[in-house]
């Protein structure tokens, strides 16, 4: 039992090892030991939806998982998924229709979309609002949000 | 140069203004890769985390850091007393808001923590979480003292004063008054009343106060990164305070994760950081976390009002009475103070509307509670929820339906230049024809029927309206004529470069409503080149020239015009510089598309880089005395009016469950008027924002305290925001009315949203419980003051 | 907020947990999903010595059919709670349960038995455990114990397990035909905690309500059976009147505190509202617009 412990895990495809401190979450573990900003603190207890990444396929709240808990876990950060072209679309969306203001909230609410088109194809707004509710955005209102995850719900499936 | 004004050139190349053109910082946001303070690592840099004081009121006996001094990567802590020998205080008052007062503020207080989160000591760590382990294990020993926490008796006898030096708990009190109110109350067919409440309120930026303050010994230099919307003024406070010369401070902010005013003021703890990183020499940074935010980041809108309006026979408003209550925190924050809020209250109350006799009054006492100061719309959401909910209950008692009420007593279209009755001068404004313009939009009368059918199946919908005035584009009138050193002027600097591409640097700042984008238009259309050839620098106090910074929306207004008259000064330079080198009039040519052409035949003549490439590398060539300045600075004040007051009017429509309480929204329409619209996306989606603000602030954000003064929420569980899925589809329409004072003719949109919502939800709300005549007031309007006002709980 | 010093375990196994844990001191505390936990720790609330990480504890894990009981790991995500097949076949009021607990990101990491070892009187699962009459399976390094989920919530955050015991699983009885359950609940916000609740469920006989099993959350300091209101319904129609003497009823033996939604009359005015809507809809009676 330590108060340091060594972790190896993958994040964005490379494999990295690190001794942390059993304390840090994930969402410091990438910024502070990794130097991966995407990923924002925002409220530090899981509501805000800021610190939200992918481990192991699901969405978690960075904040609320140790960096220590996770040897051998396969983390996914806004920086991977933007250099996989993963959400490309989603994130031409969100600039195209404006649903990015100041982006702090942006890298925590792409996830999230993204994570509901995985499960939902074919969401109705009053779906993707109730997906999103866990992530605080102040600056858009969330309408354009909506919009641009509309958008792109509706060009995967075919329709313009 | 007016050719920008045509509406025919529209279609020209370069014509940027007035299109909805994406955002150039965008991409990076979207990529996760922007730069926020917090993302910024420099060498030998160091954390700060702050003691704060669990007492509303308490005198600090001893600070003992023995104990967190030996927790291993911990280096420092400080006092107050520490600080004060390198940092001076500040008093936070304007000299043209009469008789206020307050009392000095220091970056760490010396012997007395007068509200519950108030910083008492600093301690400097390796890391954040290092410096926290050493906060829990500072010992400070604390005499608790009374606390002023009712601000209906703050000013009472037995209210213990806060600053004895200050006589009382007064900061600030006016009275605003015009015509005869007295008697046009006496004659009145019909009086309506009510006590409004706004519940205290705070702006919960996404990403914290954030700081990074480095200090180089040998240079002599201090620099800040700083999350703020206003570096300069920054810059100043610190060169001042830390007595510094103004060129020894460099303020840069890169990207700002929200900030709605927030961060536009000074904290304490935020100069604490600076003064620590001067007297450590090496960068120490602070970011604030949730829980401080809660009860560090400036509070607003904590206010009771008494209001009455009169009316006559014909449903004409004759009168209004206003008697306005606020409780701001133990010291005005500085340096805009914390009176500005009450003042707009007493200066825009009855605002839209053509009404002769007018009073109101603003007391605004100190209390030991968190610091209030301009948070988003400042006094506007109040001032229009009381002109509003006034305007119902006037509509109600003289038989009149609320949107033939308003056309009766809006002022008219075309009465312009005009003064209102609270003194605010307006150039022009367009209240009637946005009202209709909303109406149309929203189907009222379609909607009117729609809540009959569903009231006779006990469905109980509601239908509210709020029309509203903002300020915007503010002249020295509203900070520099009080003796604050806050710019009302802006400046902007277009250069061309060799490869033909354009920079400019400007004074106003970007926290997400996109000033770089709508500068880059801008002087992409000034100058005559693709959009794509521009890069904007803000942000920097060294590198762009002196201005104020994002606030009271003025970014477009006057950091525009400043971007507009540079780059049409660039286009000019050019033109001489090419009328040389082509042998030709100056006058005969034009840039477009980053190619002189000859205006006549539209003969392109020469690509902007190739005369670049002969100004910068081979200026031999060229008439020795030719003036070659491709690089142009302008600066804009307003001229004529304080402000550039805009209008708009927005509605609510929701249902209310009358059992529960509970409040659905189930859409919202803005028609807003900012003069000329430089980019419809992002006036649109700033509107929307600030809708959600507004709502935020109607339906769930309260900051409540017990009788000692302890801050009721700290956790964003407590402390409810408007998410996604309770949130409406929002509607913008609007109306053009341009300013003549710049050539742009834009006025300001960032706040129109904020300042309507709340008036729209609580007429809706009330429409919505007319049958039982039950109606609401006090804001956020909660389930349990629904259920208590429909008398099926009792208060 | 960063969390005070701690040290970290991981186990594999139960028995690994148990030796970890009895050698972690009084101070070391069990870690599932985290998501209650970490939150705690970040605001400084607790400062535990020691945190044994059990998510990957493989008797913790899997949902199997138990005779007449689907029986849920402790370990088992909120996630996989809500796409489990067995858990939507048998155990309809548990499927209809998760979305409503906070958000997916929450939902992939939180535990059932974190849900229920944290025991906040207003969340969803611990109400259900009590609706559904589940079993607690309590384990210690030596003993099991079956505790009935009616017994197993003592008070404000507080369980029956004793210091030594953790929660391996949950037996939930099977749905049984004729049996119709449902949760309701009233949140300022989408996954919120509820402001009130209702868990219910009830079995039909012609348009009468047998056996009606009400259990409120977000109303007292631990899920509350509301014996009375239950007893003032059962074996009757859903009707004006029965609806009325239930709520009136439940008015009696719902004793909220006063907290930041409403005073207690709020909240037992909220608690009727709840109890009538779902008597309506285990009813059928409900109109299309939800509660």
């Amino acid at each position: 039992m330590s108060i340091e412990v060594a972790v190896t895990l993958t994040v964005n495809g490379e494999r990295v090892s690190r001794r942390v401190e059993a304390r840090r979450h994930l969402v410091d573990f990438l910024r502070l030991d990794l130097g991966l900003m995407g990923s924002h603190a925002g409220c530090e207890h899981g509501i805000c939806g800021a610190c939200t990444v992918r481990v192991d396929g699901a969405i978690v709240r960075g904040c609320l998982v140790l960096a220590a808990a996770l040897d051998g876990a396969e983390v996914e950060t806004i920086e991977g998924l933007s250099d996989t072209g993963e959400i490309r679309d989603l994130q031409e969306a969100f600039v195209a229709r404006n649903a990015a203001q100041c982006g702090y909230c942006t890298p925590g609410m792409l996830l999230t979309a993204a994570d509901l088109l995985e499960t939902n194809p074919r969401p109705t707004r009053e779906e993707i609002r109730e997906h999103l509710a866990g992530n605080y955005c102040r600056c858009t209102g969330y309408h354009a949000i909506i919009d641009a995850v509309e958008t792109v719900a509706k060009a995967r499936n075919g329709r313009a | 140069m007016n050719e920008i004004l045509d509406p025919r050139s529209v279609d020209r190349p370069n014509s940027y203004i007035g299109k909805s053109v994406p955002r150039p910082n965008a991409r990076k946001l979207v990529e996760g890769r922007g730069q926020f303070v917090d993302d910024i690592v420099l060498p030998r840099m160091v954390h700060v985390a702050f003691v704060r004081s669990p007492h509303a009121h308490a005198r600090i006996l001893s600070v003992d850091g023995d104990e967190a001094l030996r927790v291993p990567g911990v280096l420092r802590m400080f006092t107050g007393k520490d600080l004060a020998a390198h940092c001076d205080p500040w008093v936070a008052v304007l000299a043209h808001l009469k008789g206020m007062k307050s009392a000095p503020q220091r970056p760490l207080p010396l012997d007395r923590a007068t509200w519950v989160g108030e910083a008492v000591a600093a301690v400097v760590a390796e890391s954040r979480g290092v410096a926290e382990d050493a906060v829990a294990k500072v010992a400070v020993a604390y005499e608790p003292l009374p606390a002023v926490v009712d601000m209906e008796t703050a000013l009472a006898q037995q209210t213990p004063v806060i600053h004895p030096d200050l006589g009382d708990n007064l900061c600030f009190q006016r009275v605003n008054e015009s015509g005869k109110v007295d008697d046009a109350f006496a004659a009145a067919h019909k009086v309506v009343e009510a006590t409004f409440h706004t519940g205290r309120h705070t702006g919960a930026t996404l990403e914290p106060r954030s700081i990074l303050a480095d200090y180089n010994r040998a240079s002599g230099k201090l620099t800040v990164h700083h999350s703020t919307q206003a570096p300069h003024m920054m810059q100043g406070v610190f060169a001042k305070h830390l007595r510094l010369a103004e060129g020894d401070v460099r303020v840069i902010c890169t990207d700002v994760g929200g900030s709605y005013g927030i961060k536009v003021h000074v904290y304490p703890d935020e100069v604490a950081a600076a003064v620590i990183a001067r007297m450590m020499g090496r960068p120490v940074k602070f970011i604030a976390d949730r829980l401080e935010s809660f009860s560090t980041d400036i509070h607003a809108r904590d206010h009771r009002i008494k209001a009455r309006m009169a009316v006559d026979a014909g449903g004409r408003i004759t009168a209004i009475d206003v008697d306005d209550l606020t409780g701001i925190g133990p010291y005005s924050v500085y340096p805009r103070t914390s009176a500005v809020e009450g003042n707009q209250v007493v200066n825009l109350v009855g605002g839209p509307y053509d009404f002769p006799n007018y009073r109101a009054r603003t007391t605004v006492v100190l209390q030991n509670k968190t610091p209030t100061c301009q948070y988003r719309a400042v006094g506007h959401p109040i001032a229009t929820a009381v002109t509003e909910g006034l305007v119902d209950l006037a509509a109600e008692a003289v038989g009149l339906d609320p949107v033939e009420f308003r056309r009766r007593n809006l002022m008219a279209d075309g009465t312009y230049p005009r003064t209102s009755p609270a003194g605010m001068k307006f150039e022009g404004l367009s209240h009637m024809a946005s009202l209709e313009k909303l109406v149309g939009m929203m189907d009222y009368t379609g909607l009117r029927a729609e809540q009959e059918r569903l009231r006779a199946k006990s469905i109980h919908r509601g239908i509210g309206f709020a029309s509203f005035i903002e300020l915007t584009n503010p002249s020295p009138f509203m900070y520099g004529m009080g003796g604050a050193r806050i710019s009302a002027q802006d400046g902007c600097t277009v250069r061309i470069d060799p490869d033909g591409s354009v920079l400019a640097a400007t004074g106003v700042t970007e926290q997400g409503q996109g000033t770089e984008a709508i500068i880059r238009q801008i002087v992409a259309e000034a100058v005559g080149v693709p959009i794509d050839q521009v890069r904007v620098i803000t942000g920097d106090t060294l590198t762009t020239p002196y201005g104020g910074g994002t606030w009271a929306c003025r970014g477009a207004g006057i950091g525009g015009e400043a971007a507009l008259q540079s780059g049409l000064a660039v286009k000019e330079a050019v033109l001489k510089v090419a009328g040389a080198m082509l042998q030709v009039g100056p006058g005969m040519l034009d840039l477009v598309n980053g190619e002189i052409v000859e205006k006549r035949s539209g003969q392109t003549r020469m690509p902007l880089a190739e005369l670049a490439r002969i100004v910068y590398f081979r200026g031999d060539t060229l008439p020795p005395d030719l003036p070659r300045e491709l690089m142009q600075t302008r600066h804009f004040i307003t001229k004529e009016y304080p402000f550039a007051f805009t209008n708009g009017v927005q509605a609510s429509y929701l249902e209310v469950d009358i059992d529960t309480g509970m409040v659905t929204l189930l859409k919202h329409w803005c028609v807003e008027d900012c003069g000329r619209i430089i980019n419809p996306l992002l006036v649109d989606e700033q509107v929307r924002g600030g809708v959600v603000q507004g709502i935020g602030a109607a339906l769930y954000e309260e900051c409540p305290y017990s009788p000692e003064g302890q801050l009721l929420i700290g956790s964003m569980a407590d402390y409810l925001v408007p998410m996604a899925a309770e949130m409406p589809d929002i509607e913008v329409g609007h109306v053009e009315t341009p300013t003549n004072e710049s050539l742009l003719g834009a006025k300001g949109a960032g706040e129109a949203g904020t300042a309507g919502a709340p008036g729209a939800v609580m007429n809706a709300i009330n429409d919505a419980l007319r049958p039982f005549g039950a109606k609401v007031f006090a804001q956020p309007f909660t389930p349990e003051r629904i259920l208590v006002a429909l008398g099926k709980v009792s208060a | 907020m960063k969390a005070a010093p701690f040290r970290y375990v991981r186990a594999t196994s139960l028995a690994e947990a148990f030796r970890l844990w009895s050698h972690g001191g009084p101070e070391a505390r069990l870690l599932a999903g985290g998501q209650s936990l970490l939150a705690s720790l970040a605001f400084r609330l607790s400062e535990p010595s020691a945190l044994i990480d059990i998510s990957r504890v493989r008797e913790l894990a899997g949902i199997s059919q138990a005779g007449e009981a689907v029986r849920v790991g402790a370990g088992v995500t909120h996630a996989e709670l809500g796409r489990n097949d067995l858990v939507r076949r048998h155990l309809p009021l548990l499927a209809e349960a998760v979305p409503l607990i906070a958000h997916p990101a929450i939902r992939n990491r939180g535990t059932v038995g974190g849900s229920l070892a944290y025991a906040d009187p207003a969340a969803e699962l611990p109400a259900c455990a009590v609706a559904l009459e589940a079993v607690v399976i309590a384990r210690s390094a030596e003993a099991e114990r079956r505790i009935p989920a009616a017994r197993f919530f003592t008070g404000l955050y507080s369980t029956a397990l004793q210091p030594d015991e953790l929660i391996a699983a949950i037996e939930f009885p099977i749905a049984r035909a004729g049996e119709r359950s449902t949760i309701l609940e009233l949140a300022r916000r989408s996954g919120d905690y509820a402001i009130a609740g209702v868990a219910a469920r009830v079995k039909i006989a012609g348009s009468a309500l047998i056996d009606p099993r009400f259990v409120f959350f977000g109303v007292g300091d631990r899920p509350v059976v509301a014996e009375r209101a239950m007893a003032a319904i059962a074996g009757k129609q859903v009707l004006a009147e029965t609806v009325a003497a239930a709520q009136a009823a439940l008015g009696t033996e719902l004793h909220p505190t006063a907290d930041q939604h409403g005073s207690p009359e709020v909240r037992r005015h909220h608690a009727r509202v709840l109890l009538g809507r779902a008597l309506k809809r285990m009813a059928g009676l409900e109109e299309a617009r939800a509660a």
